[in-house]
């Protein structure tokens, strides 16, 4: 992996404060856990059926009955809990969640999120995603800035299926940080050798941008 | 209380042709491989399948699979399958996706008697083409559909003869959920204590719900972890 989504990741950890409730999503969001201090006090939750989900184990050390929601073995700590279905996602839809970091394949200038389904390629299901998004106290996006071709992630409009609507509240690239507010995406920081031409011309949509208030990450 | 322990083949053959049948587990944890293996050697067809997932090349419901034995899975995800996403692009099977906790819900709501409830999840995205909306309290919501099966099946980690069971780690995911929702429940177990074995506040699923208790006395490859 480059250093470019290394230091994105390590950016995005920094969302995930003491005493939160929180759920990370397969691919970049699951790496975030890399970056939090040994014993920070959050809790990890994962759609199976656990809160304070415990660090990945292993083959060797692997518990068979143990696996978080992308299928890694995972472990216990003091203060796990095991449940059904039906309470994990009364603890993300009754409002108990307090962050998701999630993978992103568009978000648009509105917060509109599509994570789930490219129609004809890859349509294996939404899982967990859909509430999630909808639910989540506060809904980050972790993702390169652009796809496999080249093209923004950030668009106008999203053109795939939608997971939720009007959802995300920031996203992290290796590119920057940007906020979508009631008017529009705005840019609040840039990553360190970029500047903020390089970020516009990368980027489907105008950016809100107050170039006295940029931080570098 | 009555024991309920039942061979595997007497179990599984109460499952008929065009069943609808649940399955229990996320990924390999709390999947019943063993009742699975047997449906598949018993070789009823034309079964509509509802799990999280369609498990992994050739493991659990990818027998049942590449059997032709399904005609229909309702699931939430089956990424972890291709095999299971070239039969549903060819449209050798019907697939019908709901989020996850949606699907975990509808089948709580046939389990507690309820035909149905009220949800926002979905509004306005692919998973709400052909549902029904309602207007409640000024806000537009999906009707979502109670779920029930002809036969549940259950893996748990220990069961007494009535049916009392308990799950172990991250294997509970839909098992007790389903245990309430079919007409029949068939249920393997790892370890068979009697009666009183099981404390009574430790019971996850209450033998009521239970039909038949399968003592499984030696689990296959299939349980074990899957090095990827």
């Amino acid at each position: 992996m480059s250093g470019d989504n290394e230091r994105m990741i390590k950016r995005a950890a920094r969302e995930v404060l003491a005493g939160m409730t929180v759920n990370l999503g397969i691919g970049y969001p699951t790496r975030i856990v890399d970056y939090l201090e040994a014993g920070f006090p959050v809790c990890m939750h994962s759609e199976n059926g656990i809160s304070g989900q415990g660090p990945a184990l292993p083959y060797e050390q692997a518990d068979r009955n143990l696996i978080d929601a992308g299928g890694a073995y995972v472990s216990t700590l003091p203060g796990t809990a095991f449940f059904d279905s039906a309470t994990s996602f009364a603890l993300v839809r009754g409002g108990r969640l307090d962050l998701t970091i999630l993978g992103a394949l568009q978000v648009a200038s509105n917060g509109d999120l599509a994570n789930w389904t490219i129609p004809g390629k890859f349509t294996p299901g939404v899982g967990g995603g859909m509430e999630l998004a909808q639910k989540a106290r506060r809904v980050v996006v972790l993702s390169t800035h652009l796809d496999k071709r080249g093209q923004s992630k950030i668009v106008p409009h999203c053109t795939l299926p939608l997971t939720a609507h009007a959802c995300v509240d920031r996203v992290y690239t290796d590119m920057a940080v940007i906020d979508i507010t009631a008017e529009g995406m705005c840019l609040r920081e840039i990553a360190g050798g970029l500047t903020v031409d390089d970020i516009i011309a990368a980027t489907g949509v105008p950016l809100l941008i107050n170039e006295n208030d940029l931080d570098t990450f | 209380m009555i024991d309920k322990s039942t061979g595997i083949e007497e179990a599984i053959s109460r499952i008929s042709d065009g069943a609808v049948v649940m399955v229990g587990g996320f990924g390999v944890p709390g999947t019943p491989f063993m009742l699975i293996d047997e449906l598949v050697r018993q070789n009823q067809k034309r079964l509509t399948v509802i799990k999280n997932d369609a498990n992994e090349r050739n493991m659990g419901i990818d027998h049942l699979l590449r059997n032709g034995q399904v005609e229909r899975l309702i699931v939430s995800h089956i990424g972890l399958n291709p095999h299971a996403i070239e039969l549903m692009n060819e449209g050798r099977i019907e697939v019908e996706f709901c989020a996850q906790g949606i699907l975990a819900e509808r089948i709580r709501a046939a389990g507690a008697g309820l035909p149905g409830f009220l949800t926002d999840i979905a509004m306005d995205t692919l998973l709400a083409r052909d549902k029904p909306t309602i207007e409640f309290e000024g806000q537009a919501y999906l009707i979502e559909k109670a779920l029930k099966a002809d036969v549940a099946l259950i893996h748990c980690h220990a069961s007494d003869p009535f049916g009392n069971l308990t799950y172990a780690g991250s294997a509970r995911n839909f098992n007790p959920l389903m245990a309430m929702a079919a007409g029949t429940v068939i249920a393997e177990t790892e370890n068979l204590l009697p009666l009183g074995g099981i404390a009574a506040e430790a019971v996850h699923t209450p033998g009521p719900f239970v039909d038949h208790v399968v003592h499984l006395h030696e689990l296959t490859q299939e349980y074990g972890v899957v090095r990827r």
